[in-house]
């Protein structure tokens, strides 16, 4: 019966998402009551859930859902699990959606998307429900992409502003890092296990003990990781400085996702895979040591935040750091109420958060006394200023991820102008069929030449990706890279294995479908606006929403997010990667990375951001 | 400021003239917005550097240099006019008066049918684009982030628990200290750094190497400042009145300048480490000088004459109202009761007149004449209660007070530390979530609310007379001559001379909300943004003091002994009353108050129900109990961003005897300020009147309007994603700049008209009134505020245009007539058409 239940939890917030869809975009009083009634139903069936798994002694809940695909030696399936951690994590989901979709009720009456607003959040709940239900790494990750595109969505939720969508798109490649992790997590695990393994699994300690005895890097490796996916996810070190800068969209969705939902959820993955991790002693000195670092710079950085939002962001991040040093000496219990209670305190806060200037000048006028010392003044005076300074710059960390990996691409991907696309077809084309007969005749060719061509054509693909990351000004062209470099990448891997078409079919039947779609829409586009580049932001979700819905969607399923096969296929183009072939893995993870940012860059600069028609209000650009 | 503009705009503006960096940098401040930090919220012309200009001219340049949308659309105003909001009469009238009747079909034709190109191509920013264009840097995504954040940390109020380590030697010299003792300073290039320390490095040594021309200089600081105009906008405010900081900073724009020129070359210098340069080497083409001439196009003009025709259509209405409108006295036994001139009073005293005949009501500014600071019992600092302009050199304090600052633990720092933090998310983490359920479903008062009331403790006393105290150079109260000096004044202004009442009410308001910080902006413009509880009753103890009335009687005022003046407050937000020193009242007094208390509650409870048809979480035809409680609701609603509507929707004020108005349903749209015609010959009186009206209500409108056509640069956009900075101003995100202007929130249901100004008074004497006061002068001739007179005997009227009064009848015949407005409205959807109410 329990077991049975179990799907519900994803599939009511999935139905409110869907039903959502279905209003018209004036209907505020249908869409606010959707959105809390789904919210309400989530909570009171998760707490009924929850009453009736505690007297059934607070067992582990494992069913295996779905088999999406099965091969002779691999089988993709949805996994649902349900312990102590996902009943905390599922509630407190339910009960902060539900309040905070009562409370934007009113709050946002009128706002331009309404609509879209509540959309997002029940497609947020659906993702997060899944992720803290998911059983095992390829159904969380199903759940992963869903809340990244989610709060892609929020933090760029006014999307007729620089910032908003600058920090949207600056978010999301944070958290294509952080998928990386996972994707490489996955990949090992399944050479690991040779089988996509459940969480439930996991718990098995002989079966964990006897595995991480015989491979201990390869363990180490899956933890790092993992661990990679939930610092970016909790905005640790070094990617910290991402979740102040999320604080674009109205308050009350900051409040659920920044200051108390999707922070949290790195912490989650960290306490799922716990079993996993348990015995790596070093593992666990990272974990609190990454936790105690982020915990210190993230608690100074919060002490001299002046805007009010900022300051509980760094506070927040300070106190998840000291949740992964609890979740690293195993005090699990602990770190569930210590995650119960930030949330409640910060989403708390964040929405109070105007009242500031009534109660502090109040305060002030009250209580005012010249100058209060802080305990920094009994520093050194060159010391205090220095911490003082690399506080208030947030110690680079902004800028960190773009002086180390963003800016070296970009400018690797600038030294590839010259190859433009009728130069890459004529020269890329032939090459890729010769690529092809070498494959036909994959038997015949020696051994190093086998070893090697794989990363060759990894090489090209990634090269293109880069090419599209940077091109600034056509469209279609970088459109066309992208897709080409996944073919790339789609022959490399079939040198690895006997050539399987029924897997590369499924790898690339969701990017050409999707990338004709998108290309579909970006010509229904030029025909009616000649600014269309890659230069800088254009706007043009304005007049044109419908297509930039349609690309957008295009633009996901090329990029391998879970609305089509593409998706399975990444999973599966992985298992082909040999464990020991980490240079391919790495070729492989990276162009992933970086399709699905140039997707979003070219969706963001030409539909989002102030208009390029200025014959209504536009605001500045450092609005 | 406004003597040395023309210099100040000669300066600004010429290209072969030399580079002075005093001229330039006023002309900045002069055409930076001017709001105040947030406590300090005041209305104003947000275009007021403009003022000087006629009000079409300067929305035209305004919107060629700044780039500000300053009317509707073309499309907007279409559709007014296919709703009948504007009405043909009106567009032919304007049309036929600019350009003749000969012309009127081909005008009419440009608007209504010609298209036209909209877009705002402006000229600020586009010689500092030639970085990002010729050089392929973005200087403001790599300096912005850090100003802000600098300067948000040196001015900040108390929001950071570590504050800028240096602080009292002026914003620059900080910096430097700073720079000079830290390992890793704000800057971080070698040559940055020692210009920054080198104090003989001035602006023009920067600009030399960054522009590298000299002609270039005045327009590449004005591209930066306003790639930042809040900001610099709050500098040039604290620059010029330091006190309004209560935790003081020295700061210049001269200061802020040259540090924001420092990070540029800071930048450069890491981007092209080999070398970079000047801004102005092999510039090819040149932009155009930001304040060149600006031309007319035929768009222009026909967005001027629509917005004539949609302001006329509505002016038209209200004259038509007043016009036809009976004059009617109370009748029976007589209340009197003096409000604020305030838009939003104007129903209120409706309603009490609706409910008693016999009550006779008055409106004059809300600080009721007497000016001063107010230091509550604790309060560290006093706080102007006046009109902005004005600087009171008297103190009143409140004494014996037993009132309590409440606490909430939600907004202390030690949440933010680690170990706090630790202590706090696991213990207080879970009362958070009870406040939230509870704040979300059962709304009450918190300690983060504002709370009009609490301005003052009804129960303490006041320092109303002068015994000889002085403090900070401020008299302590009023010696008795003073005091009868401004009861006077006030109650000849409004031509309340005789036949006094027993009680006389006199009822500042004030506003309560949460959650909001532009509170100030919804309490008493005439109090400086503070509610109006204190002046009244200071006013109320001035007037009873027997000393004041033997003075008063001398110069021909007889307040008999059986009348009392009674102070009260208003709340708007939640349409209560508060009255002070009842104790005060003889028997009689007492219980004609008893009467008109009952008055007043029934007049509340209507006038909650009446505020509640724009509000749409409200069904406005239930009980108006019911309706009154929500209303009440929403004052306290964390989740409410619209606690009430302030002045939205005002859009004229009238001066003279409430008889005009007094039969006339004006939907909550026009300020009423009392005013005798027949007792000023001389026109003294009515020079007091719009010297405050033209500024206050003038700049209330003004910044209305402009917040309501360009929303995102004059206004400041949806508040839902606003985060306070350092408890001055409010910020998109924790990157933006300052947004200075109104929210949306505020301003969706205004209709952007110009103030009418009524005045009951002959054209001849209005004529020579508004020349008097150069200030008040070019409100009118420029038509920043449109002036209608009515003839205080044969009710004949005249429309000021172009400096001279021309007569004018109203087209509209047609208005609606009606016994009791309100059942009537309660379904109205936007503005209701002004009625004629019948006794």
């Amino acid at each position: 019966m329990m077991r049975l239940l179990l799907p519900l939890f994803v599939l009511v917030p999935m139905a409110g998402f869907l039903i959502s869809l279905l209003l018209k975009r004036r209907a505020e009083m249908a869409l606010s009551r959707v959105a809390y009634l789904t919210a309400a139903a989530q909570a009171a069936l998760i707490s009924g859930f929850i009453v009736a798994w505690a007297m059934g002694g607070f067992g582990a809940i494992n069913v295996k859902e779905v088999v999406l695909f099965r091969s002779k030696d691999y089988e993709f399936f949805i996994d649902l699990y349900f312990d102590r951690v996902t009943a905390v994590y599922l509630f407190m989901g339910a009960v902060l959606t539900f309040l905070i979709t009562v409370y934007s009720r009113y709050y946002l009456h009128r706002e331009q998307g309404y609509k879209r607003f509540f959309n997002t959040i029940l497609f947020f709940l659906t993702g997060y429900s899944l992720t803290v239900l998911a059983g095992n790494f390829e159904t969380l990750f199903i759940g992963w992409e869903l809340l990244g595109l989610s709060s892609f969505l929020l933090i760029g939720f006014y999307r007729d502003r620089y910032l908003p969508v600058k920090n949207s798109v600056k978010v999301f490649s944070i958290y294509r890092v952080g998928d990386v992790g996972l994707i490489l997590a996955m990949w090992m695990s399944h050479h690991l296990w040779h089988e996509n393994i459940t969480f439930h699994k996991l718990h098995n300690y002989v079966l964990v003990h006897d595995q991480l005895g015989q491979h201990t890097l390869v363990g180490a490796f899956i933890s790092l990781a993992v661990l990679l996916a939930a610092a970016a996810k909790s905005a640790q070190l070094p990617f910290s400085s991402w979740l102040p800068r999320a604080m674009e969209g109205p308050t009350p969705s900051s409040a659920i996702f920044y200051g108390s939902l999707s922070v949290h959820i790195g912490a989650f993955l960290l306490m799922r895979t716990f079993p996993f991790w348990e015995h790596q002693f070093s593992v666990r000195v990272l974990i609190a040591l990454l936790g105690l670092a982020t915990g210190l710079l993230a608690a100074g950085t919060a002490r001299v935040q002046s805007s009010v939002k900022a300051q509980i962001a760094y506070s927040s991040i300070s106190q998840i750091g000291l949740i992964f040093i609890e979740i690293a000496l195993g005090l699990e219990l602990l770190a569930l109420v210590h995650f119960m209670g930030n949330a409640f305190l910060r989403t708390y806060q964040l929405l109070v958060s105007p009242s500031v200037v009534t109660y502090l000048i109040r305060e002030q006028f009250y209580h005012f006394t010249p100058r209060e010392h802080s305990f920094e003044d009994t520093l050194p005076k060159r010391l205090e200023y220095t911490l003082y300074v690399l506080c208030l710059r947030e110690w680079d960390l902004d800028t960190f991820m773009y002086r180390r990996l963003w800016n070296p691409l970009k400018r690797l991907g600038r030294a590839l102008d010259a190859l433009n696309i009728n130069r890459s077809i004529s020269i890329l084309l032939p090459v890729f069929i010769a690529g092809l007969i070498a494959l036909w005749q994959v038997d015949r060719l020696a051994a190093g030449l086998r070893h090697a061509l794989p990363v060759a054509m990894g090489l090209i693909g990634l090269v293109l990706v880069l090419r599209a990351f940077t091109e600034r000004r056509h469209v279609r062209r970088a459109l066309a890279m992208v897709i080409m470099g996944h073919f790339w990448i789609a022959l490399a891997i079939s040198f690895n294995e006997h050539f399987d078409l029924s897997h590369t079919l499924i790898y690339l039947s969701g990017v050409v479908a999707c990338g004709v779609l998108a290309i579909i829409a970006i010509n229904r586009l030029r025909r009616t606006e000649r600014n269309v580049d890659l230069g800088r932001f254009h706007g043009h979700v304005f007049e044109h929403p419908r297509i930039a819905l349609a690309f957008l969607i295009a633009c996901l399923g090329i990029a391998g997010f879970p609305i089509t096969p593409t998706f399975l296929g990444e999973d599966l183009i992985f298992s082909h990667i040999h464990p020991d072939q980490f240079i391919l893995a790495a070729l492989v993870a990276l162009s992933f990375v970086l399709n699905g940012l140039a997707l979003i860059r070219i969706y963001a600069r030409v539909f989002l951001g102030p208009h390029v028609k200025t014959y209504h209000e536009v605001a500045y650009r450092s609005a | 400021m406004r003597s040395d503009r023309d210099a100040v705009l000669a300066s600004a503006g010429t290209l072969d003239e030399d580079f002075d960096e005093h001229a330039v940098l006023h002309a900045i401040a002069h055409y930076l917005p001017a709001q105040a930090p947030l406590k300090d919220f005041i209305h104003h012309n947000t275009l007021h550097a403009f003022q000087h200009l006629p009000f079409h001219g300067a929305l035209m340049k305004a919107s060629r240099i700044f780039g500000y949308k300053v009317y509707l659309t073309v499309n907007e105003y279409r559709r007014l006019f296919r709703d009948g909001r504007i009405r043909p009469e009106a567009l032919d009238r304007e049309i036929v008066a600019r350009h003749g009747i000969s012309n009127l079909a081909a005008w009419k034709h440009k608007l209504l049918e010609k298209s036209y190109d909209n877009a705002i191509v402006p000229r600020i920013g586009s010689l500092r684009a030639h970085w990002k264009r010729d050089r392929r840097i973005d200087l403001d995504a790599l300096t912005h982030t850090l100003l802000f954040r600098v300067l948000n940390s040196y001015l900040d109020q108390g929001i950071a628990i570590w504050k800028f380590p240096v602080w009292d030697k002026g914003f620059l010299a900080s910096v430097r200290e700073l720079q000079r003792h830290a390992w890793s300073g704000l800057l971080r290039g070698e040559r940055a750094q020692r210009l920054l320390l080198d104090e003989g490095t001035d602006i023009e040594t920067l600009l030399e190497l960054l522009v590298g021309d000299r002609t270039l200089y005045a327009d590449y600081l004005f591209d930066q400042q306003f790639a930042h105009s809040g900001w610099s906008g709050l500098v040039a405010v604290i620059e010029g009145a330091p006190g309004s900081l209560l935790d003081r900073r020295r700061i210049s724009l001269r200061e802020i300048i040259l540090f924001e020129l420092l990070l540029e070359v800071d930048a450069l210098d890491r981007q092209f480490p080999k070398g970079w340069q000047p801004l102005a080497e092999g510039m090819k083409h040149r932009p155009k000088p930001l304040f060149d001439r600006v031309t007319e196009t035929e768009v222009d003009q026909v967005r001027a004459l629509w917005q004539e025709a949609y302001e006329w259509t509505w002016y038209d209405e209200l004259l038509a109202g007043i016009d036809m409108a009976e004059r009617r006295q109370p009748t029976g036994e007589c209340t009197q009761a003096i409000f604020c001139i305030d838009d939003r009073e104007c129903s209120l005293r409706r309603h009490l007149e609706h409910l008693d005949p016999g009550f006779d009501t008055y409106g004059t500014a809300g600080f009721f004449g007497v000016e001063f600071h107010y230091k509550p019992e604790h309060g560290k600092f006093f706080t102007k209660v006046a009109p902005a302009p004005v600087q009171p050199k008297y103190l009143v304090k409140e004494v014996d007070s037993s009132g309590k600052m409440e606490r909430d633990v939600h907004f202390t720092r030690h949440a933010h530390g680690l170990v706090g933090g630790w202590l706090i998310s696991q213990s207080l983490g879970f009362w958070s979530a009870l406040k939230l359920f509870v704040g979300i479903f059962w709304p009450s008062s918190t300690p983060g609310t504002s709370d009009s009331f609490k301005h003052m403790d009804a129960q303490a006393s006041l320092t109303v007379e002068h015994c000889g105290l002085f403090e900070d150079g401020l008299q302590v109260g009023f010696s008795v001559q003073e005091m009868a000096q401004r009861v006077e004044a006030t109650l000849r202004s409004i031509g309340l001379v005789k036949d006094f009442a027993a009680v006389i009410y006199v009822v500042g308001h004030g506003a309560s909300s949460v959650n909001n910080p532009h509170y100030a902006a919804y309490d008493c413009g005439a109090c400086s943004g503070r509610p109006g509880s204190v002046n009244a009753r200071v006013f109320c103890q001035m007037a009873n003091h027997p000393g004041v009335r033997s003075l008063l009687r001398e110069r021909g005022i007889g307040i008999p002994d059986s009348t009392r003046f009674l102070g009260a407050l208003h709340d708007t937000t939640r349409d209560e009353i508060a009255y002070y020193d009842e104790g005060t009242l003889d028997e009689a007094q007492r219980a004609a108050h008893a009467r008109s208390r009952r008055t007043f509650i029934e007049a509340l409870e209507r006038n909650a129900k009446e505020r509640s048809r724009r509000f749409p979480s409200i069904d406005s035809t239930l009980r108006g109990e019911t309706v009154h409680d929500r209303v009440r609701r929403r004052s306290v609603s964390l989740f409410e961003p619209r606690p009430e509507y302030n002045h939205a929707t005002n859009a004229a004020a009238i001066v003279g005897r409430r008889a005009l108005t007094r039969s006339v349903f004006l939907d909550r749209r026009a300020f009423l300020n009392s005013y005798d015609p027949l007792l000023d010959a001389d026109g003294n009186l009515l020079l007091g009147i719009l010297n405050a009206v033209a500024p206050v209500c003038g700049g209330i409108n003004l910044e209305y309007y402009f917040s309501r056509v360009d929303n995102q640069k004059l206004g400041a956009g949806t508040k839902l994603p606003h985060n306070v900075m350092g408890l001055i101003g409010v910020a998109n995100g924790i990157e933006g700049d300052l947004r200075p202007g109104l929210p949306a929130q505020m301003i969706e249901v205004h209709d952007p008209l110009r103030l009418l100004v009524v005045v009951e008074q002959e054209p001849h004497l209005v004529l020579r009134t508004i020349q008097r006061v150069a200030a008040t002068r070019e409100w009118f001739v420029n038509e920043w505020v449109q002036l209608v007179t009515v003839h205080p005997v044969d009710g004949s009227m005249h429309r000021y245009t172009k400096g001279a009064f021309v007569p004018f009848v109203p087209f509209t015949r047609d208005l609606p007539l009606t016994k009791d407005v309100l059942p009537d409205i309660e379904r109205v959807e936007g503005n209701a058409h002004i009625a004629i109410i019948q006794a």
